[in-house]
């Protein structure tokens, strides 16, 4: 049965691995005794992958066997392979014993259509009761709801969930149309909104009766497919504001297209995923939720899509050179934010530090900004760092555009471990980046 | 070389010891240029100054920190003594000299020399026993899980709480190998003893079958076309990869025995540190057969 198990779990992992979310964070959630497992808000990464990814939770499908024909999917029916199903005990099974040994923070289950959108969310919320109610497990379940589902059906999972996410996957209805035929805008973007509600509506019930149960308390988060469709870096971010505002959503991930079929609509076989406008993309994502920038700052219809040479928010200020030169010791957090090579704890740091004594350039150095990027747009007690000499800003584009080589993280990124509201999972995802 | 200036205190390596030196160099107005623990040779012509362990004024230290600098000060005290800085005695020092005299808004002087090296330090404790939560491995023995790990800073007692919580109903070792120390779980009660050496039983059948899954699944959730081993190095470093089962080609150890500790004098003992915080020890804790294991 065990061997079984092994081809199983072979398949049903290796089609789950385009689902680029893999964070465990979002809810902090004591151990119970006579239960296993625990949530830690920061997200754990257990291991690394060989390309680079962090390895949190059990990444698999519960089927393979899919209705649905969206051109991009491996398991999309008119894929021929090999189909295959876990039982909920075999997954529950597994679950529990890579969890008591330490390989996983828990579950990230997925699944292919099978029969119909209902029929696939009650297989799922079947495997999570057992999980949950027989084998006791406490840790951090991920699920996926499933486009075309019952708001019931919807409902009763994100009972058992710390996590939902429902795949955007194509960021216009024309790419949903030609790529996705049997999904709509609509029947994606219902269940989104239900789960907003739904865990808003929760929010208020936990305050009015304790013992509540909670509706998906890590948040829900999406997927946004990069290079599929001829969508722009403007149009992409713009709907990843609005997925941010409108639907709080937690997280929005976003995955370079990997050809997995040959077809007149996609790019074909032979491309290289865009690794570097996937990066750039989670760095602007990073300015959005963290550094106080809007989308149409960064791109508009003019500039519809990101400068591979330079990150987002370098280019934004070169772009506002009269913004610059800045004081250290005066300029607002704001401000102190939108300096290339300053990051989130750097300026607080410096916040923290000039309550202290004023601050000059070896003490920036101390605090952990990166000179070599920030000294271009900061003075120190109203003096520009020694020996720097800036002629135009041709220069400076020169100068800063080598120091930004994918897919190297940068050494600031690993510092910044004691971010409050970053969590350390996902600075430690690859491909985002502190800048 | 005898020179005013060279004044070296030597003390037993507790954190209470340090605590001590602390207070003889303000009780004597002298300040040391290093504070040796028992680990570091002398040298030929030392002259160090021994400093005998007193709790009480160990006590009086301990306790005016949070009063006369912050209680955030005393915690990050704490954390810097279980770090690997090679000198980390001389950096708590410098740094509680320092917060006597500037009080709570040393934590706030993040450009002197000794506050942003201890607080390296300390990132570096923390940001490794981070790392720890999620490499440790365990292998099942019967009823019993059991890890080995090998980290650079003390990261036991930090990693106590997280792990005595998510396997409540578990009983569990983790042993750290770099530092001769286990943290053992059982009953709902959390130690950390010392241990010599450990040699491991053999696995049994659903032990090697469940590495087995888990090296396949491993492989197989890593995007070909996107290779990265610089990346994964990176957040992964290689001194992490000798004791993950994922990196783990030869399965099946050898015989086993928990050797009997205690006879070992400890290098540096974290037993008053612990006092103060969770954690008990007793040094002469002994791990045997039966103590661990249902047989
Ligand atoms: S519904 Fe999901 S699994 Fe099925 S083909 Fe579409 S993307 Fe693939």
């Amino acid at each position: 049965m065990i061997i079984d198990v092994y081809n199983k779990l072979t398949v049903l992992s290796d089609s789950a691995k385009y689902d680029v979310a893999c964070t465990s964070s979002g809810v902090d959630r004591k151990g119970k005794f006579g239960s296993i497992g625990s949530a830690a808000k920061a997200g754990i990464c257990h291991s690394f992958s060989a390309d680079g990814r962090c390895i949190s939770l059990l990444k698999v499908l519960m089927t393979n066997v899919c209705i649905f024909d969206c051109k991009y999917c491996v398991n999309r029916v008119s894929n021929d392979i090999e189909r295959v199903a876990f039982t909920p005990h075999e997954l529950a099974e597994l679950t529990i014993n890579f969890y008591r040994r330490n390989y996983i923070e828990g579950l990230f289950l997925s699944s292919g259509v099978i029969k119909s959108p209902n029929h696939t969310t009650e297989q799922l919320i079947k495997a999570l009761e057992l999980l949950r109610s027989v084998y006791h497990f406490n840790g951090y379940i991920h699920v996926k709801a499933i486009p075309g589902a019952d708001s019931e059906l919807i409902t009763r999972l994100g009972l058992l969930a710390d996590r939902m996410s429902i795949n955007i996957e194509l960021p216009s209805q024309e790419s949903l149309t030609l790529l996705a035929p049997n999904k709509t805008k609509e029947s994606i973007l219902r269940p989104m909104g239900l789960i907003t509600a739904k865990i808003q509506e929760n929010c208020t019930d936990l305050v009015k009766y304790r013992h509540a149960s909670k509706f998906v308390p890590a948040g829900q988060s999406t997927q946004l497919i990069v290079g599929a469709t001829p969508d722009t870096d403007h149009k992409i971010l713009t709907l990843t504001e609005g997925l941010y505002k409108k639907y709080h959503l937690k997280r929005v991930f976003f995955s370079a297209y990997m050809p997995v079929a040959e077809n007149s609509l996609l790019p074909s076989m032979d491309t290289k995923p865009p690794l570097l406008r996937e990066h750039r993309l989670y760095q602007a994502d990073w300015l959005l939720r963290f550094y106080g920038f809007e989308a149409k700052e960064l791109l508009d219809e003019q500039n519809p899509n990101f400068n591979l040479q330079v990150d987002p928010k370098c280019n934004w200020a070169l772009n506002h050179l009269e913004k610059f030169p800045l004081e250290i010791n005066k300029a607002p957090f704001e401000m102190l934010l939108r300096v290339p090579g300053i990051g989130v704890t750097s300026a607080q740091r410096i916040l923290m530090a000039r309550r202290n004594s004023p601050i000059d350039f070896s003490g920036l150095k101390k605090i952990g900004v990166v000179l070599k990027r920030a000294q271009y747009f900061i003075t120190c007690k109203g003096k520009i760092m020694d020996g720097l000499k800036v002629t135009s800003d041709g220069t400076i584009r020169a100068l800063m555009a080598d120091q930004y080589k994918l897919p190297s993280p940068y050494p600031e990124q690993l510092s910044f471990f004691n971010e409050p509201f970053i969590t350390r999972e996902d600075v430690q995802q690859c491909l985002t980046g502190q800048i | 070389m005898l020179d005013g200036t060279d004044l070296i205190y030597a003390y037993d390596g507790s954190f209470e010891g340090l605590m001590c030196c602390v207070f003889e160099s303000y009780q004597r107005k002298e300040i040391p240029s290093v504070i040796r623990p028992p680990s570091v040779q002398e040298t030929l012509f030392d002259t160090a100054k021994w400093i005998e362990t007193d709790e009480q004024k160990a006590d009086r230290v301990y306790n005016s920190i949070p009063m006369k600098i912050s209680p955030q000060a005393q915690e990050f005290v704490k954390l810097g003594f279980l770090t690997c800085d090679p000198h980390k005695e001389m950096l708590i020092f410098r740094f509680l000299r320092l917060g006597f005299k500037h009080g709570g808004k040393v934590m706030m002087m993040l450009t002197d020399d000794t506050v942003c090296s201890l607080q390296k330090a300390v990132r570096h404790l923390t940001s490794e026993s981070h790392k720890f939560k999620g490499f440790v491995r365990f292998s099942v023995y019967g009823e019993v899980l059991i890890a080995v790990i090998e980290p650079k800073n003390y990261v036991l007692p930090l990693l106590s709480p997280h792990f005595c919580d998510r396997y409540r109903n578990e009983r569990f070792m983790i042993y750290d190998k770099t530092h001769g120390m286990a943290l053992i779980f059982q009953s709902q009660k959390a130690e950390l003893i010392f241990v010599e050496e450990l040699t491991l039983p053999d696995v049994d059948s659903a032990e090697l079958e469940y590495r087995r899954l888990w090296k396949q699944f491993y492989k197989t959730i890593a995007i070909e076309g996107r290779n990265n081993p610089r990346c994964r190095m990176t957040f992964m470093p290689k001194r992490y990869w000798s004791q993950m089962t994922e990196f783990d080609e030869i399965v099946g150890l050898a015989q086993w025995q928990v050797a009997e500790t205690g006879a070992k004098e400890p290098q540096t003992s974290l037993c008053t540190l612990d006092a103060r915080s969770t954690y008990k020890i007793s040094p002469d804790y002994k791990v045997t057969k039966k103590d661990l294991f249902h047989v």
